[in-house]
């Protein structure tokens, strides 16, 4: 079945330079080619708004996860120490969370970062699906090294040719091109 | 381009002066600042907490910068001016407490009462007398002298070398400053604690507390960066700044979100530890507080941690610059009257009053530290040319 003419669903390009992909990556956004994804060992600054990429909402998610954690340490606390057994401290009234609340400080403000720390690390894994079991979406372990990888979807792009994509991505640098 | 001062504002200013001045005459001829007795104290206690007040916004100001010049950061330069032009009142500001310091004298400090050290003396206090190693006139005086004139004498420096940078360009002034910079913040890192030791700490004489520099000195640096916020905002919706944006913003925003935690962190963490341990010399400290300043204690806390701290998470609110001058105007005053906790319960007492002896001299000392700064601002430059780092705030983008 050779009259088909090879069309890969996916192009990756591979960059030896982060500065060299932002300005392959502006050039693509001016042929008005989306790309779908970046991979780089570090944060590429301003790549965001010209991947077209918008902010996420992990910071709400992170106030959610330290009310939490806020909230729970609370009601722990006012189980344990007034209403199953109140235990006397210092001779201090033990029997109102408010009156004992300074002591119980530390406590909140240690368990709002744990929930809040915990809960992004496992919500950042969770997105970017790196905890164990997922199947990695890094298209080349070399972009944890010293590669930076454009990926252009083609069902993304359904008016841009095979060709023209490959062009651009040699006209701008790319060191190596990759298709699956 | 130069910032100039409208007519308008001039006026505002010594409007507040004229006021203000009016209050402290009234006061002076009311409480008699050179007799004895509690009106007295009251008088000297509110110049003292006016004058340490504006005068910390303007050291805090040159330590700012300081930190910057060692940190080589480049985000600041672009509102370097507004750094420069706050630290500017120092010069006055230090000169006029120096005035209080003497004029306050036994008022404002007990182990400053005649014969209190002296076993012979009907006043003697053991416990004070056990403190005359490091309470005693000579070095206090030594001390606060090396103090006003360390810190003027840095602030002058970093600006002169700033302003001259502007015609030779070039890296040579810059390197000095950086080398100055970090002389001064060996020097600041003593003299910051040790100052609060000597004038706020001595106070409470048989009190001690061995937080209370760090307590102080967070106070100080975020009255500073409230204050080079909001004078960063006004200039900007001047047109002086064109090199500003939302980043900058951001990142003093960021600060001043920071500096409110870390004051709650020291103001509580202070708290905690005497509350705890509930040991009768440290507890007095916050008994006479509690008791006679609970409402002002209780809101001060709501104010200076609570609001910014809800109001400034969003990333949005620190980029949006009527949003800080909202929040950073109400923790300025916040901040204030944390002064006036510290202050007053140690030299006033429990009989407080509000009245126009307080409200004037805020409005005194304020008009006085907002035309200064003002007038220093339209010396130079608003954004300065030749900063090595210029091109990279002028890019700033987070």
């Amino acid at each position: 079945m050779s009259e088909v003419k090879y069309n890969p669903s996916i192009i990756y390009g591979i960059f030896d330079d982060d500065d060299d992909l932002l300005q392959s990556a502006k050039v693509f956004r001016a042929n008005r080619i989306s790309v779908a994804n970046v991979y780089s060992p570090f944060p590429i600054h301003g790549i965001d708004p010209v991947i077209g990429h918008k902010r996420t909402n992990v910071s709400v998610a992170a106030f959610v996860f330290g009310a939490t954690g806020f909230s729970l340490a609370v009601l722990m606390i006012w189980y344990m120490l007034i209403s199953d057994w109140p235990i006397n401290v210092g001779g201090k009234p033990n029997w109102t969370f408010a009156a004992n609340f300074p002591a119980f400080v530390p406590v909140l403000f240690e368990s709002t970062v744990f929930c809040a720390a915990h809960g992004m690390s496992i919500t950042y894994l969770l997105l970017n699906r790196l905890l164990p079991g997922f199947n990695p979406r890094n298209p080349d372990p070399r972009s944890t090294d010293d590669k930076f990888i454009m990926e252009i979807n083609m069902s993304d792009n359904w008016d841009a040719k095979y060709d023209e994509v490959v062009y651009l991505l040699k006209q701008t640098g790319a060191s190596e091109i990759k298709e699956r | 381009m130069n910032y100039v001062i409208s007519n308008r504002t001039r006026n505002i200013f010594f409007g507040l002066m004229i006021v203000g001045l009016a209050s402290i005459i009234y006061g002076a001829v009311t409480l008699n600042p050179f007799g004895e007795g509690h009106n007295t104290t009251r008088f000297w206690a509110n110049m003292f907490i006016n004058s340490f007040f504006f005068m910390a916004i303007s050291l805090a100001a040159t330590f700012f910068m300081a930190v910057q010049y060692i940190g080589q950061s480049g985000w600041y330069s672009a509102i370097k001016r507004v750094f420069e032009g706050v630290s500017q009142y120092i010069f006055v500001g230090a000169g006029i407490f120096a005035l209080v310091l003497a004029g306050g004298g036994h008022h404002l400090y007990h182990w400053q009462h005649e014969g209190i050290m002296d076993p012979a003396s009907p006043h003697y206090d053991e416990i004070i007398a056990g403190k005359s190693g490091f309470l005693n006139l000579p070095f206090f005086w030594i001390a606060t002298i090396i103090y006003l004139v360390g810190w003027c004498a840095f602030t002058w420096v970093f600006r002169k070398r700033s302003i001259e940078e502007d015609t030779i360009g070039g890296t040579t002034n810059h390197m000095k400053n950086y080398f100055m910079a970090a002389w001064f913040v060996v020097f600041f890192a003593v003299s910051s604690s040790t100052s609060a030791w000597h004038w706020i700490l001595s106070i409470d004489t048989h009190w001690f507390s061995t937080m209370f520099g760090w307590y102080i000195f967070a106070g100080m640096f975020i009255s500073g960066l409230i204050t080079i916020v909001l004078f960063t905002v006004y200039l900007k919706s001047k047109g002086f700044l064109p090199g500003v944006n939302e980043n900058h913003l951001h990142d003093i925003g960021k600060f001043m979100f920071a500096f409110s935690v870390f004051w709650t962190y020291i103001w509580f963490s202070q708290f905690m530890l005497i509350w705890y341990a509930n040991i009768p010399e440290e507890v007095t400290y916050y008994l006479a507080r509690f008791e006679s300043y609970k409402g002002l204690m209780l809101a001060n806390i709501a104010i200076n941690f609570v609001f910014p701290f809800f109001m400034l998470m969003m990333r949005d609110a620190k980029r949006h610059a009527g949003i800080l001058a909202f929040v950073g105007s109400i923790i300025f005053l916040g901040h204030w009257s944390d002064m006036f906790i510290i202050v007053m319960p140690g030299t006033v007492g429990e009989k407080l009053h509000y009245g126009i002896m307080e409200i004037g001299t805020f409005m005194f000392f304020l008009g006085l530290f907002l035309f200064i700064v003002h007038r220093s601002l339209t010396k130079a430059p608003t954004e300065p040319k030749n900063h090595p780092f210029l091109e990279e705030s002028l890019h700033h983008h987070i």
